[in-house]
């Protein structure tokens, strides 16, 4: 790599240059274009790990101060810290890395971004063109690799295409239903000059999603809520992307529809509200599976009838008749049979439908409701030992519910979702669709940066946090104040309890003998930190943390027979629903 | 003509696209990782600079068809896409076969050949090139009369197709069907 690589800085005398300047012409290199576009595109932090085929645009940063760059310590973090970012300001993430291995460790992070629909621009480096193709030194084929987990993808090939491909990438990711978009830069058009000329507006005409939603369907849509006696709303993510609080709390109380939310629709609708019925599901209240099973109308409102939902599909609201409002035309109908399909943003669609909505009440149903409530109510812990559940209940106590909580994947993430009632919108930040550990931490790190101002708690597994704690040492760096809970068990969690349900308690590869302490680690990036092992220690210790200016880690010594309840068994039905240990000896023909 | 679309569940769906470096990686990649089956693909220049027409035959219910329609239009490079199994259109498939052929047999193969209004581009010592251009079935059958002599390779190209009368199959959402078109004389013998 001895190579010197040439690229004019801003204010090198280049007469041409400053000849077209004056004119109005910017004459950039490639670098500079991508700085530039950046900050046309309101990006003020980005996350990112340098290398040879990024270097030309890292070397530029100087001359951009209001683009502050977080130096990760692994990409995969610098991709879910863009996630967390982006999720927590609603404003598009960005992720930097260099070609090859810089490139494949944001894979994780795309997919991500991609399931749960969250929007990144992530820039990659990669090998000059000449060597395309010639399996050079940190080569890989970024855009081929990325293709089926980016919205889109960019190979540049020519400098002066930059502007043009930042302006659509930013516009593609944050538009529609939103998505990472990834743009793939060989070093040597990031070194050549060329006339920057950004576009005022993108238009794309192969790409326009639909906003409104169709008028007759809106009208159908209202009709079926009147006539129906049991509806059910069931919001997910893309009630809180288009910012439809509001809405979806106005329909729910003219209406009188109990709402559920799905994993990644917590938080869209008050936890506390008397309508709130909390996550449907596999691991969702169980009392909302027997009502969805009850329900004559589902109300799908920017959720995509996930198998994690739905269950078994035959079996799923077999009563009911469905309306569905997605902004993915692609969504509707790809799972369940739907009723009354409406394409639109879900903010407007509801603002149309609530306008034709009749107020109703429906105290037939809420008895019933209430009655299911009480019949099969959410359990708050089995085992002796610290419960995990009490954990999430006192944070969120402690926080009052308005505080961010991220989480990575597993039972620690049920219980959150089970547990903490969140207050404000926006403030849940999990990996739902690919379900990816170790989210946790780089994902808070991202949110902290986006909120600086609100408290955010990372609610982390054992094993996911150990997957990317080196993100511990860039948090240190910054004085990120992000506050971890570990629900530490020593286990993989999840996979031990459905080892031990379903497999019969043959604990294969499930459990960690030898945990770090996670106490002396914090000591070694010098971070506040304190072991919980009894519930009385809970509350303390959290107002202790919350305290702290920076970073704090508390490792709860938690239940390790802890299981997550209900569980419905992947592809089963409400009726085979687990709702207590003792529900287990009732389904033994499943093992 | 007998359109195989219509029945056993095939579809034709014509798909517009930007000419761009991996459009075709993009639309092939989404129908195997969403686990659809394409049973031929066909790609050229279309009428207009910078855009291609595909042309997909895929197997499957309504359900297949309108998701891979929807994944479709999800791509940023495709502009529009036309399930045209239900309109009435012209389909066509061209093949070269390669047949095992002597002098004794030459005149037998080439009154086969313009029976099915094909031709021969190319005679060899002890080969023939056969072109032939019309649907499936007629280059199936052709295929089949030909197995005797021994048919040493054969390449098609993938059905392409268009839309009778009307406007040109995607630029309209659907093409008018147009009874007033003149009836297809390329009919399997």
């Amino acid at each position: 790599m001895g190579r010197v690589f040439f690229y004019p800085r801003k204010g090198a005398p280049v007469t041409e240059r400053q000849a077209k300047e004056s004119e109005g012409v910017l004459h950039l290199t490639g670098a500079q274009m991508v700085c530039e576009s950046l900050v046309r595109e309101g990006t003020d932090i980005m996350f990112g790990l340098p290398g040879g085929a990024i270097l030309p645009l890292y070397q530029t940063l100087p001359e951009y101060p209001q683009l502050r760059h977080i130096l990760v310590r692994h990409e995969q973090n610098a991709g879910h810290a863009a996630d967390g970012y982006a999720r927590a300001s609603g404003k598009v993430g960005v992720a930097v890395a260099t070609s090859g291995p810089g490139a494949t460790n944001l894979v994780t992070p795309l997919a991500t971004a991609m399931m749960d629909s969250v929007p990144i621009v992530a820039i990659t480096g990669q090998v000059p063109r000449a060597a395309i193709g010639r399996d050079a030194f940190q080569e890989t084929d970024t855009t081929g690799i990325t293709l089926p987990i980016t919205k889109h993808n960019y190979l540049v090939m020519d400098t002066a295409d930059i502007p043009q491909i930042m302006s659509e990438a930013f516009h593609i990711a944050r538009t529609g239903r939103p998505g990472p978009v990834l743009i793939d830069l060989p070093r040597d058009v990031l070194t050549e000059s060329d006339d920057f000329d950004y576009p005022e507006h993108v238009d794309l005409p192969s790409y326009k999603p639909t906003m409104e939603g169709h008028g007759q369907m809106i009208k159908r849509a209202a009709q079926l809520i009147a006539d129906s006696q049991r509806p059910l709303l069931m919001v997910g993510h893309g009630a809180i992307i288009s910012g439809a609080f509001a809405e979806v709390r106005e329909i729910a109380e003219k209406a009188q529809i109990p709402v559920i939310t799905t994993l990644l629709g917590i938080g869209s609708f008050s936890g506390e509200h008397i309508l709130s019925m909390g996550m449907p599901g596999m691991h969702g209240q169980a009392y909302n599976n027997w009502a969805i099973d009850r329900a004559d109308l589902i109300i799908g409102v920017g959720m995509r009838f996930d198998d994690r939902v739905t269950g078994r599909l035959s079996a799923f609201a077999p009563n009911a008749k469905v309306i569905h409002i997605d902004i993915d035309p692609a969504e509707v109908g790809k799972n369940v049979r739907v009723t009354v399909p409406i394409v639109g943003d879900a903010k407007r669609v509801l603002h149309a439908l609530e306008k034709q909505v009749e107020q109703v009440s429906r105290p037939e149903w809420m008895s019933e409701i209430d009655a299911m409530r009480a019949e099969h109510p959410l359990g708050s812990g089995h085992g002796s030992g610290l419960r995990p559940q009490h954990v999430v209940r006192e944070l969120c106590d402690v926080t009052d519910g308005r505080a961010i909580v991220v989480t990575g994947v597993g039972q620690h993430q049920m219980w959150a979702a089970q547990h903490y009632v969140f207050k404000e919108p926006g403030s849940w930040i999990t990996s739902g669709g690919l379900g990816t550990m170790g989210f946790e931490v780089p994902a808070a790190m991202g949110a902290a940066f986006a909120q600086p101002n609100r408290p955010v708690w990372s609610i982390a597994g054992d094993g996911g946090f150990q997957m990317t704690m080196s993100e511990l040492a860039t948090i240190v760096e910054h004085n990120v104040p992000v506050k971890f809970a570990i629900l530490n068990n020593n286990n993989l969690g999840l996979v031990r309890q459905l080892q031990d349900l379903f497999y019969g308690g043959s604990r294969v590869a499930s459990g960690y003998s030898a945990n770090p302490d996670f106490v002396k680690l914090a000591e070694a990036y010098g971070i506040w930190a304190k072991h919980v092992t009894d519930e009385p220690q809970v509350r303390s210790a959290i107002e202790e943390a919350a305290a702290v200016d920076g970073p704090a880690i508390i490792d709860f010594h938690v239940e390790p027979e802890e299981n997550v309840y209900p569980h419905v068994p992947a592809g089963e039905s409400v009726f085979e629903m687990i709702e207590s240990p003792a529900g287990r000896e009732a389904l033994s023909w499943l093992t | 003509m007998a359109d195989v679309s219509l029945n056993g569940h095939v579809h034709t769906i014509t798909a517009l696209v930007h000419d761009r470096p991996g459009v075709l990686a993009r639309v092939a990649g989404l129908f195997s990782r969403r686990g659809f089956n394409i049973s031929s693909l066909a790609v050229g220049h279309s009428e207009t600079a910078g855009l291609s027409r595909m042309t997909f035959v895929v197997e499957g219910g309504d359900w297949v068809v309108e998701q891979v329609t929807k994944q479709l239009y999800k791509l940023i490079d495709v502009v529009r896409v036309t399930n045209i199994s239900s309109e009435s259109s012209v389909v066509r498939e061209m093949a070269l076969l390669k047949v095992k052929s002597n002098k004794d047999n030459r005149a037998e193969i080439m009154q086969i050949v313009d029976i099915f209004r094909a031709g021969i581009v190319d005679v060899g010592k002890d080969t023939v090139i056969v072109e032939v251009t019309g649907d499936e079935g007629k280059i199936d059958a052709l295929i089949k009369l030909l197995q005797p002599f021994g048919v040493r390779e054969t390449m098609r190209t993938g059905r392409i197709a268009m839309t009778r009368g009307g406007v040109a199959a995607g630029t309209k959402q659907t093409a008018v069907p147009a009874a007033q078109s003149a009836p297809d004389t390329e009919v399997v013998p």
